[in-house]
């Protein structure tokens, strides 16, 4: 396994963290660092524990070991709301939208109690640039049940960013989009990146994952295996055999 | 936009809102009360005033379940030990200092609020089905102990005899109507004004997705505390007045079925995600239950509600605003 440096001192560190449901462990003594501006992809087969860490990392669920340091603080014990806050924001792997709301309320939420904005008139204003770059802006009105898949994905995503996050967690972003639709959202991440954002992508679709990421990180069964430059990641026999099924 | 050129979401500048939203209820408000006032003081009949205090308290009954079980989504059954709550604070206050009217609704919503509080605090940790069993059992709990407590009548209930009412209302079933028509106003505000908050917002994320809400930083469990709170709050000063109305309290009327199934029915029935449909189906309801109960029996007019609730969570589970907002739509 190779372990490759992060850029710069980490914003985001996990340290042993283990998740365990009943007798089952979904993750397992897991370290993984996230630098400033950083972007790693996190890959792994169906059932490898990505999502479980990320629901660990947001504070989703407690974790039974181990801890999470976002920023230099200990978050480990702290809400999922707090984190939040601090800026530790996510995407879902199967997009969980406020049904009952707009798209453009949608992103007013975290807007208001990430960031805590209290004026209704620039919450309004700010959520309507974040539609506009994101390129929601024409459907500001419509209700998430009407959006299509792409359109929900970039939701999420919107929603993410309107908490105006240090660190962005997109799990399966890009989830059933065709190619198309992949570099838009591809697109997204990298604006989001540039603007400095770290960004920790969950992704199986691999040709996504190398063009963004800097780092890759490979999990299987809940375990680290790979952690490095995204082409000695991927030419790696056991991530091969473990991921890759050859 | 290239790639490398980066979203920034700050610096947007502020447009000023009027405070007419503000403003418009409150107007809105004392026209309704003056208009309600004297339709009924033209009735001049002392059922009009008890039959439009019933459909009163309903309003504030179904408003305040509203803001926690509509907005929230959490469905509370324990709103027969809230208004209870109110109503022995009531038949205490009876027995001892026997304080003017609105000084012990006050008592009785600071009372149900902290219960409200604290039942929260006990079961919001519980989801969906089992919260809902566990204000069941909060609501059980509550009928055991007045059932217990011999100075406020124990099983067998207390007599409460109508102080003389203020002069400027002439009657005491005047006088309730008005107390209760202030109280149905100020509750139908307080749910407006949450509705339109930060807290009303939140609460719906809450009710959309408690999960993503939280991850958005929706404090959930803060905010549904403060909504249990408010909404227990006004529960209980519903129920302070009631023994006044009713003059002898028993268990059974306080802990009534037909007040718990109507509260919970009404917001069904007119719309649980706005403020204006708790308003709206206790007045149909509630109306058309004192129709029934004069013209035809009251064990009808329960199962009225019965039909209809059926009916509206089968075919049109958002209720009658539910309704005229997709109608709305088609036509539009």
């Amino acid at each position: 396994m190779s372990e490759a440096p992060a850029l710069n001192a980490p914003i985001l560190r996990a340290t042993q963290v283990t998740k365990r449901f009943g007798g089952f462990t979904a993750v397992d003594a897991l370290d993984f660092t996230l630098g400033q501006r950083e972007r790693v992809g996190l890959i792994g087969p169906n059932g490898s524990g990505k999502s479980t860490f990320v629901n660990a990392l947001t504070g989703v669920f407690g974790i039974d070991q181990g801890s999470v340091e976002f920023n230099g603080t200990d978050i480990t014990r702290l809400p999922a709301w707090r984190r939040a806050r601090l800026g530790l924001a996510r995407s879902f792997q199967i997009p969980r939208p406020f049904k009952g709301q707009s798209v453009r309320e949608n992103i007013e939420v975290p807007l208001m109690f990430a960031v805590g904005h209290t004026n209704p008139d620039q919450v309004e204003a700010e959520a309507e640039a974040i539609l506009a770059q994101i390129g929601l802006g024409a459907r500001r009105k419509a209700n998430p049940k009407s959006l299509t898949q792409v359109e929900l994905r970039k939701l999420e995503l919107g929603r993410a960013l309107a908490a105006k996050p240090r660190v962005l967690i997109a799990d399966e972003s890009m989830a059933g989009l065709s190619d198309t639709e992949v570099d838009e959202v591809l697109e997204v991440l990298l604006k989001l990146n540039a603007g400095g954002i770290s960004i920790v992508l969950i992704e199986h679709i691999m040709r996504a994952v190398v063009r963004f990421s800097q780092r890759i990180v490979v999990l299987v069964a809940g375990k680290k295996i790979a952690d490095g430059d995204p082409h000695e990641v991927m030419s790696q026999p056991e991530v091969e055999r473990a991921y890759l099924g050859q | 936009m290239s790639a490398t050129e980066p979203i920034v979401t700050t610096g947007v500048p502020i447009p000023r809102r009027t405070v007419g939203r503000y403003l418009i209820p409150l107007g809105t408000s004392a026209v309704i009360a003056l208009f309600a006032f004297a339709l009924v003081d033209w009735i001049a009949i002392e059922y009009a005033y008890l039959a439009t205090y019933t459909i009163l308290q309903y309003v504030v009954l179904a408003t305040a379940w509203n803001i926690f079980g509509g907005y929230a989504g959490y469905v509370n059954f324990g709103v027969a030990g809230f208004f209870a709550l109110g109503v022995y604070a009531s038949v205490v206050n009876y027995k001892t200092l026997q304080l003017p009217l609105p000084a012990v609704i006050v008592i009785a919503g600071v009372i149900a609020g902290i219960v409200g509080l604290g039942m929260g605090y006990l079961t919001l940790r519980l989801r969906g089905v089992f919260f809902s069993i566990a204000t069941l059992a909060f609501s059980v709990v509550l009928n055991t102990i007045f059932i217990n407590w011999h100075f406020v009548g124990g099983a067998r209930g207390v007599s409460v005899l109508r102080p003389d009412a203020p002069t400027f209302f002439g009657t005491y079933p005047r006088y309730l109507f008005a107390v209760m028509l202030s109280l149905a106003i100020a509750a139908v505000l307080i749910a407006r004004a949450v509705e339109y908050s930060w807290l009303g917002r939140g609460l719906a994320a809450i009710r959309d997705d408690e999960v993503a809400a939280e991850c958005s930083g929706v404090p959930a469990l803060r905010l549904k505390l403060l909504a249990t709170t408010i909404s227990g709050a006004l529960m209980g000063m519903a129920g302070a007045p009631f023994p006044y109305y009713i003059t002898y309290v028993d268990p059974a009327s306080a802990f009534s079925l037909t007040i718990a199934v109507n509260t919970v029915a009404m917001p069904v029935i007119g719309g649980m995600t706005t403020w204006i449909g708790p308003v709206i189906g206790a007045v149909l309801l509630g109306t058309l239950q004192q129709v029934t109960t004069v013209t035809i029996s009251s064990v009808l007019s329960l199962m009225l509600v019965g039909v209809l609730l059926v009916v509206f969570v089968a075919l049109a589970p958002r209720g009658i605003v539910g309704v005229v907002k997709t109608l709305r739509e088609r036509w539009a």
